[in-house]
């Protein structure tokens, strides 16, 4: 222990700690209750931050900085990437497949804060000695943690760019796929597309006239049932497609309705001025009397 | 308010992170939970630099930081890849070496 050590923070802190604190538990809790993954990646990303200024408030400058760029910046752009990869509307299923699966996660997990809880509380943990020599001992935080990866950790800091390089050509590999057969040229496609005879214009195209035009809304044909011809295949087989024709048949019902009123109402008034043009010419045959 | 407030929190983070890696199916909300578990960890580590006056507790927690990245690339890489396969992400549908 050194002399500096100090049992409280300041007041500032404490505040800073309980509001944020209150405000990462909600966002972790968030993480792991959303169905949609997107949610839970971006609750995720503001657990981040919050983490990352509370490594600031720690005295970790360049760890505050460093999860701001790579944690929330490159890792979790890296989720959204794959969650739109994947497809953004699948959805978690909540069926159980083991019975009571959640009730036991859920015990064993209050088991294991508590473990936790009981650990931090049992160590002697009263005072503590803050990072101002430490930052100071070399000129600032950033220096220090340079001056530790370059002379202590300087074989772990060897080893972590081997593993980067290998991660990085690992994911090349696993998501690489080799072509097993000859890429057929536009001449034979249009060849097989004659021989088959089953399509042979371009595939019509997606979306509703001046309303949607979406590339998962199909077209309706004249009788205002979607053609599911219009969507590409790859959302067809994943089911993604939007349907639109119940809407797009009640506008065309509530314009048939309006064109009727309008027409009744026009076919009312032509009736009144007919009722009212034979009186006129009496009344000035009457006048003329 | 004493440092060690941090260190409830972390566990208190860590502990959200593991029940969502026991109840979540689909594999992208699982490394999520994953990454929120290594996030907890890293806090712990800050805190605990912070107490005992030396950086380095900060210096693995970047190297956390820098094993979290590479993990990230590897896993959602096979992510991708199985999603390739079954058209699916939930980490029930592999179960073909199941009985």
């Amino acid at each position: 222990m050194s002399v500096l050590a100090a049992s409280t923070t300041s007041t500032g802190e404490a505040v800073q700690f309980w509001v944020l604190g209150t405000v990462a538990v909600i966002g972790a809790l968030c993480t792991i209750l959303l169905r949609k993954a997107v949610h839970s990646a971006l609750c995720l990303a503001g657990t981040m931050i919050i983490l990352a200024v509370f490594y600031l408030a720690n005295g970790a400058y360049f760890l505050g900085v460093v999860q701001i760029v790579v944690y929330t910046g490159a890792i979790m752009m890296l989720f959204l990437f794959v969650v739109m990869l994947v497809g953004v509307t699948a959805a978690d299923s909540v069926k159980e497949t083991i019975k009571g699966q959640r009730w036991w996660a859920a015990a064993c997990a209050l088991g294991f804060g508590i473990l936790l809880a009981g650990g931090i509380g049992n160590a002697s943990l009263t005072e503590f000695d803050g990072l101002g020599t430490a930052n100071a001992a070399y000129g600032g935080n950033v220096e220090g943690i340079a001056a530790l990866v370059f002379t202590k950790y300087v074989f772990a800091f060897e080893i972590t760019g081997a593993l980067l390089i290998t991660a990085a050509v690992g994911a090349m590999v696993l998501t690489h796929r080799e072509r097993t057969e000859r890429a057929r040229t536009q001449r034979e496609l249009a060849e097989q597309r004659v021989r088959e005879g089953t399509h042979l214009p371009p595939l019509p195209a997606p979306g509703v006239y001046a309303r949607h035009n979406a590339v998962d809304i199909a077209g309706l044909l004249p009788d205002g049932t979607p053609a599911d011809l219009t969507v590409i295949s790859t959302l067809r087989k994943r089911g993604q497609i939007r349907d639109v024709s119940g809407e797009a048949l009640a506008d065309l019902k509530a314009l048939e309705q309006r064109s009727e009123e309008r027409l009744g109402r026009d076919r009312e008034d032509v009736r009144d001025i007919r009722d009212q043009v034979p009186d006129r010419d009496r009344d000035e045959e009457e006048a003329s009397r | 308010m004493n440092p060690v407030n941090y260190l409830y929190l972390a566990a208190l983070l860590f502990t959200i992170g593991a029940t969502g890696v026991l109840i979540r199916r689909n594999a992208i909300v699982l490394f999520m939970c994953v990454e929120l578990m290594l996030n907890a960890c890293n806090l712990a580590f800050v805190a605990f630099s912070r107490m005992h006056g030396n950086l380095d507790g900060q210096v693995i927690a970047f190297f956390t930081m820098v094993v979290a990245a590479a993990e990230v690339v590897v896993g959602l890489a096979i992510i991708v890849s199985v999603f390739r396969a079954r058209h699916s992400a939930s980490v029930d549908d592999a179960s073909l070496m199941k009985l």
